[in-house]
């Protein structure tokens, strides 16, 4: 009861009648998500306008648009900024939603997909690219993308007995994923040290290393997938009092989980594939947006965008603060814990299901 | 493995004995078997003090694989009780010292030492990785206790997963900016009983032993632990107190054998599951089960380990995964482990 004391934002959380609280909750999450996708876009542009060198906004902007630019700016600022721009926005987008589904899905906080098992799928199909076939630029990729999607279908065989069930999946996940760590160890303690290092680099990800193609099929996949996630994720709320319950409320139960991971499954490996497997976006984003919009209802937008920020800033600090320029995977870590530890100290009873 | 459920009281304690027996032939077997061949006659001869092989041979066996036998012994039996430990504190099937970042706090420091002190001996990787696991630990347990309720299974799961991605993230910086703490973490990071002598099983089997006492005594405890934290204090339970010995517990047997060995984390993960498929829920069994089962899988992965790559190796921690994964998929396929 002494949550009706703390604020007025959080008393929206309490249980009142459905026509009374349907409004502000959505005024909230319109205005959290607005919010959001502003920070979005100004990290987005001082990521284009503070790259190898300082541009002032105004030029970003006139290139960005193609209205009286001139090549020498254009070329930094479209060639060599807006593919890490973009690739850091698409990828932490991609892996924010992803964790979402799957947290909401298996109902953990820990079931992020480099913690359940997608993403070394990915990891151990291009550390075998790089260190034994010795392939390159999009090979890797290409090899990556197939990975992910073979790691997390034999997941998902494996787990599959009648249905899908949370926990196994996620053991299993865990199973699968440690058969490859075995792998991606073996291969990197065995390799040139050179070439454990390239690998290494890999593993850790980075949003400025990825090409166009990639980019294109990466942003082709979240514009068809988000508003099926948003479909998706509406019946979601169903499941969540218990399969019976919710196929006596009409949801068509394997049917909408088969559906959810098919699409987590998709944006890890595609962006994946353009950024390597960014520890942690995934793991932090929801909470996160869950914490801000107050209510664990949509909110599809607003964890992609969490996730455009984590990647966004964590480059920004990786390429402009630190005395080493390291890959941005390095930072994601260090900036996604903070938000972790803020959202562990504000967290009331039952803020968080387990 | 059905029929071992309905196993209870008597039938538990026999399988335990089973299991020593069986584990007892693993030790055996570890002796006897390496790239080197020795007939089993000179090792029982060996063993037994009466000599008989030749120097070479007594050499091999005395300094070599019997500690190393030892040290998989130790190891797995503090691997194996560190994970259920953490499962049971956590409520978590998914807690392993892998997951919670200890191992993590582990690296960390074992890099930092190599890339800022410039060690590069495995008797000074002990300490580090001492302290790297009891940072962690200290790290996850205050940064739950933070906020109004304290430290409740979910905050530590979280907790944990953040303490667990900060570490990585500066093992990996060190690593990506230092070329030579790359090399030298590559092996350590792989986990291996290969190598390690007297001096460093010296050096850990004080804190395992005491860490293994202090587990196998939380048993009740655990079991009021895992009906909640309201009837646990209904119980009489203390809660924060019992949670608090329980993750000191942890620390020093995950302390000692990540120091002892590299992180092989994938092992206090398997082991409370195997543990529970075979005698339920309660903790009085699962534990004396962890303690016999870790270090016979661990045993039977670097027995594997010095079979197929004769006459060179695979490290332990490449065999549990690429072996032990299959076998954990297929505990997890086979039976509902979910209960917790």
């Amino acid at each position: 009861m002494d949550e009706i004391r703390t604020s007025g934002a959080r008393a929206l959380a309490l249980p009142r009648p459905a026509f009374a609280i349907a409004r502000p909750r959505l005024r909230r999450a319109a205005l959290v998500t607005g919010a959001l996708g502003a920070v979005t876009a100004a990290l987005f542009l001082a990521t284009l306008s503070v790259g190898s060198a300082y541009i002032p906004l105004p030029d970003v902007l006139r290139s960005l648009s193609g209205v009286g630019s001139n090549p020498g700016l254009d070329f930094l600022v479209l060639d060599l900024q807006l593919p890490v721009a973009l690739s850091a926005v698409l990828a932490g987008g991609a892996f924010g939603l992803a964790g979402a589904i799957f947290q909401r899905l298996l109902q953990n906080p820990l079931a992020a997909p480099d913690l359940i098992g997608i993403s070394y799928g990915a990891s151990a199909a291009a550390v075998f690219a790089i260190l034994i076939l010795n392939l390159t630029g999009l090979a890797i990729s290409g090899a990556a993308l197939i990975g992910a999607l073979a790691g997390a279908g034999l997941i998902y065989a494996l787990a599959w007995r009648g249905g899908i069930s949370g926990y196994r999946l996620i053991l299993i996940g865990i199973g699968v994923s440690q058969f490859l760590l075995g792998v991606v160890l073996y291969l990197t303690a065995r390799a040139e040290l050179h070439d454990a290092r390239e690998a290494m680099h890999w593993l850790v990800g980075s949003a400025g290393r990825a090409d166009w193609t990639e980019m294109y099929v990466l942003a082709g996949g979240l514009c068809l997938l988000v508003p099926v996630a948003w479909a998706l994720m509406r019946s979601l709320r169903a499941l969540e009092l218990g399969d019976d319950a919710a196929r006596a409320l009409g949801a068509r139960v394997e049917t909408v989980r088969l559906g959810l991971i098919a699409v987590g499954v998709t944006l890890v490996a595609l962006a994946t594939a353009v950024a390597g497997p960014l520890s942690f976006v995934g793991l932090v984003a929801w909470p996160v947006a869950r914490r801000l919009l107050g209510s664990g209802e949509g909110g599809v937008l607003a964890v992609s965008f969490v996730g455009a920020i984590i990647v966004l800033t964590a480059d920004l600090i990786s390429q402009q603060l630190l005395p080493v320029a390291l890959p941005t995977g390095v930072v994601t870590g260090a900036v996604g814990a903070p938000y972790l530890l803020w959202l562990l100290a504000t967290m009331n009873r039952g803020g968080i299901r387990g | 493995m059905a029929f071992a459920a309905t196993l209870r009281g008597r039938g538990l304690a026999a399988g335990l004995v089973a299991l020593a027996a069986l584990l007892a032939l693993l030790c055996v077997a570890s002796i006897a078997v390496g790239s080197r061949s020795i007939d089993f006659a000179t090792v029982v001869s060996t063993l037994t003090g009466e000599g008989g092989g030749t120097d070479t041979e007594t050499a091999v066996i005395n300094d070599i694989r019997v500690p190393r036998t030892l040290l998989g012994l130790l190891v797995g039996a503090a691997l194996g009780l560190a994970g259920t430990l953490l499962q049971g504190v956590t409520r978590n099937p998914l807690a392993d010292p892998g997951i919670m970042g200890l191992s993590a706090g582990a690296s960390a420091f074992v890099v930092l030492g190599v890339a800022l002190l410039d060690i590069r001996q495995l008797t000074a990787y002990v300490w580090l990785a001492f302290a790297g696991t009891a940072a962690a630990a200290v790290l996850v347990y205050a940064i739950a206790s933070m906020g109004r309720d304290g430290p409740t299974p979910v905050k530590l799961a979280l907790a944990g997963a953040a303490v667990a991605a900060g570490m990585w993230s500066l093992t990996t910086g060190v690593v990506m900016s230092d070329l030579d703490a790359l090399n030298e973490m590559r092996f350590w990071q792989v986990g291996s009983l290969a190598g390690r002598n007297f001096p460093v099983l010296e050096q850990v089997a004080p804190f395992i032993l005491v860490g293994v006492a202090l587990a196998l005594a939380c048993g009740r405890s655990l079991n009021a632990l895992a009906l909640g934290d309201e009837s646990a204090r209904a119980l009489g339970q203390r809660v924060t107190l019992t949670r608090v010995g329980i993750l000191a517990a942890v620390t020093i047997l995950c302390g000692a054998a990540t120091a002892a060995c590299g992180p092989i984390v994938f092992l206090g993960l398997l082991v409370p599951h195997m543990a529970r498929a075979i005698c339920g829920p309660d903790y009085r069994w699962i534990l004396p089960y962890s303690v016999v089962l870790a270090p016979i899988v661990l045993l039977a992965a670097d027995v594997i380990g010095r079979f197929v790559m004769s006459p060179g190796e695979l490290e332990v921690g490449v065999v549990l995964g690429v072996v032990g994964a299959p076998f954990f998929v297929a505990l997890v396929r086979y039976r509902d482990l979910a209960e917790l």
